[in-house]
């Protein structure tokens, strides 16, 4: 119990003091990076819980993370903006405006809901069946947003969103996430369905129900990236479908595989240097594109940098910096074994 | 009745197209029971290299030569950067590089060649019609049906009768025992990979004809059908993934034909829809392969 309280106090003083950090600089650009880097954090946290705890690779949690984004943008959208972003709204969502803080929570159950509603039958599939399934419900996913003009404006932006999500509800909202992630890692649910992710068989046998387990795994999952979409919405302003799709599962994946998928401390490290990272690129790329060496603008780099990443660190350390183990757990370890490693 | 042979010679040439596809992805599943997600990217080679050679006096084959060529290495590259470092490892690491790979790849394109879509030259016979039964019929359909029974009649051969083929038949049902019988393993991974990218090379050319440009993302659509057409064919049988291709080009046919314009939007939710329900029904998909799915 205390090595998880230390590793709970540890990551969430880094997520305090970076955005702290950033707050401190006073530059409007810090903020904004820092951010697009808690509402990442969530959706890390998010797949960690299922990725981490059931080993199963899910394509689908993006897809999630728009339904959030949308359900609460349209609740939300003040009145007089609706006519003009949305011609196409059913009536009786006409009239709805909530706050956005209520929407953002709706957006998040809605999101666990539609995975509730989608996702048990397919908790039954493992290895590459279960990654197809889970590809293809992005698909949909992604095809249901674009082309539903009614609530989401089809495939151009949808605009007048509320602004809602500072620096430090973003800040607070990784930190519950931080502490849920780690809660459901250590309670008996997470701990029979990581049995299930080492031994299947053996795990049956004992009796776990891993299709059950799995499937509140999953919808936990989408609870957090409804939630992290939400944010993300209120934050951004104006977003378009494509916002959800490969690019974004990219850089997700990209931060919870450096980090290491198997612990909480690996999706909070990753989604910090996958950050740092990214921002380092995109600015080295747009000093790039200022100078103008190249005869055209320079694009894509920031990914096939991170694409290396991911597949150096994947052949080198198949499980990401943090493997298997938290980071409370290697320090009180360290101190027992008289500072050798253990 | 000139409505069946239209809606037959659609079903055919869309099919053949599919079923090649489909091909290339489910014979390096077939040995490592692992999914390719660059796959679409070979295609996108394919098409590119067709494009940057598209300014040499060479003739139109040699050029379609040399874009083939370059896709059996980009499958090659495939297997060296993102499958042999991590094979023995765990599946979902395969799956996160070859995805790692696939975004490698078109942010390359995206950098290097252009963001927006390419032209690539293409000979006349491409865009001329024939007259079949009263109606005419673009000469691309008839090209893209004989390509197909060409080289799923070349493909069944190698498979049936070459040293080659045995051992990779071997090396899909039981890579271990075939290992003992000194069927070498990298070189079957390596060749298949090869083969995987002839395919896509092939396919990619034909499919590109279709459309007349390529784009960093143009990939994504065959991938998605190779998917589709090897679940529902059978993710470990040949004749499956064949199979799985001509239907869902029916399944495709008939909803364009069928679908109002609304929905028409959603094919791609209807068909992966599809997808699901197919695999929770039979999570081997219609046609079983090999009885032993160990992973090598």
């Amino acid at each position: 119990m205390h090595r998880h309280i230390l590793t709970l106090a540890i990551l969430g003083a880094l997520i305090v003091a970076a955005a702290l950090l950033a707050q401190l600089m006073g530059i409007r650009l810090y903020e904004r990076i820092a951010t697009t880097m808690f509402v990442s954090m969530i959706l890390v946290l998010g797949l960690q819980v299922f990725m981490g705890n059931s080993g199963i690779l899910s394509f689908a949690h993006i897809g999630f993370m728009g339904v959030g984004a949308y359900t609460s943008a349209v609740l939300s959208i003040p009145d007089r903006m609706k006519g003009m972003a949305l011609p196409d709204l059913y009536p009786i969502l006409e009239n709805v405006q909530l706050s956005p803080y209520l929407t953002i929570l709706i957006g998040g159950l809605v999101a666990a809901l539609v995975a509730a509603a989608l996702s048990y039958p397919l908790m039954r599939l493992s290895d590459a069946a279960a990654v197809i399934t889970s590809f293809a419900l992005l698909v949909v996913l992604h095809t249901v947003l674009t082309h539903w003009s009614a609530v989401t404006n089809g495939p151009r932006t949808l605009f007048g969103i509320p602004e809602a999500t500072s620096l430090w509800l973003a800040c607070g909202v990784a930190l519950a996430a931080l502490i849920g992630a780690m809660a459901f890692k250590e309670s008996r649910a997470g701990q029979l369905l990581r049995a299930s992710r080492d031994d299947e068989v053996a795990a049956a046998a004992i009796g776990v129900n891993i299709v059950k387990l799995r499937w509140v795994g999953f919808i936990l999952a989408a609870l957090f990236a409804g939630i992290g979409g939400a944010l993300w919405g209120h934050f951004v302003t104006s977003f378009s479908p494509r916002a959800f799709y490969l690019k974004e599962t990219f850089l997700i994946l990209s931060m919870l595989v450096i980090g290491g998928a198997n612990t909480v401390t690996g999706a909070v490290i990753g989604t910090l240097i996958v950050t740092f990272a990214y921002e380092a690129l995109r600015s080295v790329e747009a000093g790039i594109n200022e100078a103008g060496f190249m005869s055209q603008q320079v694009i894509g780099l920031t990914e096939i940098v991170l694409a290396l990443a991911m597949i150096a660190v994947l052949s080198l350390r198949p499980g990401g910096l943090f493997p298997a183990r938290e980071i409370g757990t290697l320090l009180t370890l360290k101190r027992k074994t008289g500072g050798k490693s253990p | 009745m000139d409505f069946a042979i239209q809606f037959i010679i659609n079903v055919l040439s869309l099919g053949g197209a599919y079923a090649l596809m489909a091909l290339g992805l489910v014979l390096v599943y077939g040995i490592l029971k692992l999914v390719n997600f660059a796959y679409g990217e070979l295609i996108m080679v394919a098409g590119y290299t067709l494009h940057l050679v598209g300014g040499s006096p060479l003739p139109w084959l040699v050029m379609a030569a040399v874009a083939v060529v370059m896709a059996m290495v980009a499958g090659l590259a495939t297997d060296y950067v993102a499958f042999r470092p991590v094979r023995a490892k765990s599946v979902t690491a395969v799956l996160i590089t070859s995805f790692a790979f696939s975004t490698l790849l078109q942010n390359a394109a995206l950098l290097f060649i252009s963001p927006r879509p390419r032209s690539v030259p293409l000979p006349e016979i491409f865009s001329q019609s024939v007259m079949i039964a009263g109606m005419p019929t673009p000469m691309r359909d008839i090209i893209t049906i004989v390509a197909a029974v060409v080289l799923l009649g070349l493909f069944a051969f190698l498979m049936q009768k070459t040293v080659l083929g045995i051992a990779m038949r071997a090396a899909a049902t039981n890579f271990t025992m075939a290992r003992m019988l000194g069927v070498p393993a990298n070189l079957i991974i390596s060749s298949a990979f090869a083969i995987s990218g002839f395919l896509a090379g092939v396919v990619g050319i034909l499919w590109i004809g279709r459309i007349g440009t390529v784009a960093p993302a143009i990939g994504l659509e065959p991938l998605l059908i190779a998917f589709i057409a090897c679940v529902i064919g059978g993710m470990r049988s040949l004749q499956g993934a064949v199979l799985g291709g001509f239907i869902l080009a029916f399944i495709d046919t008939t909803l364009n034909y069928t679908l109002s314009q609304d929905l028409l939007k959603f094919r791609d939710a209807f068909t992966f829809s599809l997808v699901i329900l197919i695999l929770l029904w039979r999570p081997e998909g219609l046609m079983k392969g090999p009885s032993s799915g160990q992973r090598t």
